[in-house]
């Protein structure tokens, strides 16, 4: 700050990227699945079969579409607890339109327009009139499923024609389903849209101090309510995905999933208070969730205790970084 | 002399890349208060975080009354008698005075559960103690105003019959009367034989409350003594390390066209009749006592607060800034006052705090490019001479300056036609103050216009081409600024009470 020196130029960054990378919350994952892969492997002999794997994958695609957007929902200080109330009524609607005789296409466009129009409602509430996303969604998350309820009562709608069951049950390649392979191209748009691009950056900025990025020029509501309508598209495509593979509609669809894509969020270590998180730690976490159902199901453990085992699994790997820091300071000492 | 109450001795502190203490000391004596001085980013901060047990330092001894203590939590910090009252107070808003007061340590009844009445007697004992009759002790204490805050901290800390008191930076939001209400409480305080570390920027103070000082530079003790044996330019010198021109900068100033131009603005409740101008390559100061509303203006002209009529006019095209975004396409951008909460976004690094109003250019059609993010941030923290030690640094961990500089950085990189800048230099040291202001004297040469928000007079005196006084919403008078303005005369016209006043009962 003296006159007598000349004005220093500041190093871009201390430690190079890979560096950072390789001591990252994606990589502790990374790890953290390849153990449970050899695991599995060791564990059942059917696991290493290219079918097992590929019927593992069905397991998790459908909710990891969702943990996509909610992860940029999430990042941004928001949430949205409404996503499975949105599959069941995209999916009810869907099923109103076949009763009309709906073709595919038409199906499709129906039920991601009505996980638009969810999402858009939830972001108006949220960003217009100003009220806190986790009680308008939960309140959301009532309706979407109980307007389905009323539709359908105890019926359900079966009878979805034979084209539309690709979009479940289709194989693009050999295993390789068509809904892995949505999912990792729409990781990759998730990936690009967060890390790549000016709106991801506001992303970030609006999490970590929504006022501060307000006085920089983000438009924030409008930020949120884009966040908004894409978790409900996602959950619009989950509902298409979901519905096309049991091949029918009824109002308790999907029940509880908005659970199981937050763990997924918060385990690929997007921080739940928002500001920071990575796409590439969400996709793996979806992987981890997807093969640990999928060995423990191999090893017929049910469903119950899989529940047990899986929130045992992300309080660990939650955990694991505290733990790992108090284990390295005693080693010190 | 006595032996010291608290006696540090080469306690180191660092955190990743910067070595916030590098081997410092303090001593403090019982009934006296003793002056920390420093340029921001000195260490003052880290330290009273190591006195009250959130930092833990990695070398060095803490003594009281010659026995060494370790300080490993906050409560063992309180358990030791040592308490803080910080720049912006910690307490709860919700609860009541008395409740703040015996948090923790309230009497309890026989059976356990809190002893309401004898909390509140006692609570009441020791506000009337204090000369703070005023403070009902039932009152929730986001009634308060910040001054009765401090108030109810230092109560706290006589509740505990805290023997150490730290009080970092005080004063930085009290208005005259209230700063002359805390001295009375300090001497109030030394006379029960507490040792007082008072931490504060302006000289005038702590040549009037404190016996003795230290000076923080980089980390490092640099010196201490006595304040009455002690001359305010080698304290200073002591602090910078260099002898500091403490004139404002000279420039030759050279007004151009009006730039822009403020028509009968109003707003439903904090401003009213707003009349100004501003022309290329002028500072306007805007003076006023604190809650005049100057902030408002600023803030309505950024598109934050929104206006109920009114007229603005930038480079001859009418605005209407209905978001900060906007206001920044139109090419004004604001310094705001609370630059934690409103100017950086303290967990992003440096670069991208920087970048974030201009990812329109650094990008290529949205697609984030951190090469020219980087370029950008280097080309405007060196201009700015910024300390840090990479651009990759959380914006966070920098001292109150520095952060200031980021700020201003993240605007002069958008290019603006005018610049408003908030109180640029509350709460930042001699040093990054008058870098501040040669800085804006060099933004004007290059034909930037400045909005200058300010309550400290000397500051508005040195900078202003001309100066606006508000008071209670209105706009009293516009004056040019020049040798016959005395800061007395301003004082009488800002208080309202000037007899030519011609704006008049616009109210």
């Amino acid at each position: 700050m003296s006159d007598n020196t000349p004005k220093r130029t500041l190093p871009d960054r201390l430690d190079s990227p890979l560096k950072a990378a390789f001591y990252s919350w994606p990589s502790l994952l990374l790890a953290v699945a390849i153990a449970i892969f050899i695991i599995n492997s060791f564990a059942s002999p059917y696991f290493l079969s290219p079918w097992a794997l590929s019927d593992a994958t069905f397991n998790f695609t459908e909710k990891a579409v969702i943990a996509l957007a909610m992860a940029l929902l999430i990042i941004s200080g928001e949430i949205d607890i409404s996503v499975a109330g949105i599959i069941a009524i995209s999916s009810t609607m869907m099923g109103v339109a076949l009763q009309f005789g709906a073709d595919t296409p038409t199906l499709v466009a129906v039920g991601m327009l009505t996980g638009l129009i969810c999402g858009a409602f939830n972001g108006a509430l949220v960003t217009k009139l100003g009220l806190p996303s986790i009680v308008v969604t939960i309140g959301t998350m009532s309706l979407f499923r109980g307007i389905s309820f009323i539709i359908l009562g105890d019926q359900a709608y079966k009878g979805y024609p034979e084209s539309f069951a690709f979009f479940g049950q289709g194989y693009v390649y050999w295993v390789i389903s068509f809904e892995f392979v949505l999912f990792l191209g729409l990781a990759l748009v998730y990936y690009i849209l967060l890390h790549k691009t000016n709106f991801g950056r506001y992303i970030y900025a609006i999490g970590n101090n929504p006022i501060a990025a307000q006085f920089s020029g983000v438009r924030v509501a409008r930020v949120k309510f884009v966040l908004f309508c894409l978790t409900g598209i996602m959950a619009g495509v989950a509902a298409v995905l979901l519905t096309s593979r049991l091949g029918s509609t009824r109002p308790s669809i999907a029940r509880g999933w908005e659970l199981e894509v937050i763990t997924m969020v918060v385990l690929g270590g997007i921080n739940i208070l928002g500001g920071s998180g990575t796409i590439q730690g969400t996709v793996i976490a979806a992987f981890i969730m997807g093969l640990v159902t999928f060995g423990l199901g191999l090893l017929n453990v049910p469903g119950i205790v899989m529940s047990i085992i899986i929130g045992a699994l992300l309080i660990g790997v939650i955990a694991l970084p505290t733990l790992l820091n108090m284990l390295r300071d005693r080693l010190k000492q | 002399m006595a032996t010291p109450k608290l006696t540090l001795q080469n306690i180191c502190k660092s955190f990743p890349g910067v070595k916030a203490l590098d081997g410092v000391s303090l001593e403090l004596y019982a009934g006296q208060v003793t002056a920390l001085i420093g340029e921001n980013g000195a260490g003052k901060s880290t330290l009273v975080k190591v006195l009250t047990g959130i930092y833990q330092p990695e070398q060095g001894q803490i003594s009281i009354d010659g026995t060494s203590i370790k300080l490993a939590t906050a409560h063992d910090a309180f358990g030791h008698g040592i308490t803080a009252i910080h720049q912006e107070t910690v307490l709860f808003d919700e609860l009541s005075v008395a409740e703040n007061i015996y948090l923790g340590h309230a009497p309890k009844t026989k059976w356990r559960t809190i002893n309401w009445r004898e909390m509140r007697k006692a609570a009441r004992i020791i506000l009337d103690e204090m000369g703070a009759q005023h403070i009902d002790q039932n009152t929730q204490l986001k009634e308060l105003g910040i001054a009765n805050k401090h108030l109810v901290a230092v109560a706290r800390a006589m509740s505990i019959d805290a023997q150490i008191v730290i009080m970092d930076e005080p004063t930085a939001a009290l208005s005259h009367k209230e700063i002359e209400d805390l001295f009375t409480l300090i001497n109030h305080l030394k006379s029960q034989g507490k040792a007082i570390l008072f931490i504060s920027h302006k000289f005038d103070e702590i040549y009037r409350i404190a016996d003795r000082f230290t000076v923080y530079r980089d980390g490092q003790m640099v010196g201490s003594g006595l304040v009455s044996e002690t001359k305010q330019t080698e304290i200073i010198q002591l602090m910078v390390g260099r002898a500091v021109d403490q004139i404002f900068p000279h420039r030759k100033t050279q007004l151009g066209d009006t730039i822009l131009k403020v028509e009968n603005l109003n707003h439903p409740t904090e401003f009213a009749n707003i009349n100004f101008d501003l022309k290329k390559g002028e500072i306007l100061g805007f003076y006023g006592l604190v809650g005049a509303g100057r902030s408002e203006v600023m803030q309505a002209l950024f598109g934050i607060t929104k206006t109920s009529s009114g007229k603005i006019t930038l480079n001859g095209k009418t605005i209407t800034p209905k978001s900060p975004a906007d206001a920044i396409k139109a090419g004004i951008v604001y310094v705001p006052e609370e630059r934690g909460t409103q100017g950086v976004v303290t967990d992003m690094p440096i670069f991208q705090n920087v970048s974030l109003p201009s990812l329109r250019k650094t990008s290529r059609g949205n697609f984030i490019k951190m090469a020219e993010e980087f370029k950008l941030a280097r080309e405007f923290t060196s201009r700015l001479d910024l300390r840090a030690s990479s651009l990759s640094q959380p914006a966070g961990t920098l001292s109150g300056g520095n952060q200031q500089k980021i700020v201003i950085a993240k605007w002069l990189a958008t290019n603006p036609d005018v610049i408003i800048l908030d109180e640029p230099t509350k709460g930042i040291d001699i040093g990054s103050k008058a870098a501040v202001h040669e800085f804006m004297a060099e933004l004007v040469e290059q034909g930037l216009s400045v909005i200058m928000v300010s309550s400290e007079l000397p500051e508005i005196m040195g900078m202003s081409d001309r100066i606006v006084v508000m008071n209670e919403g209105h706009i009293i008078k516009i004056i040019k600024n020049n040798a016959d303005l005395t800061p007395e005369k301003m004082l009488v016209i800002a208080s309202g009470m000037d007899e030519t006043n011609q704006a008049g009962d616009a109210a």
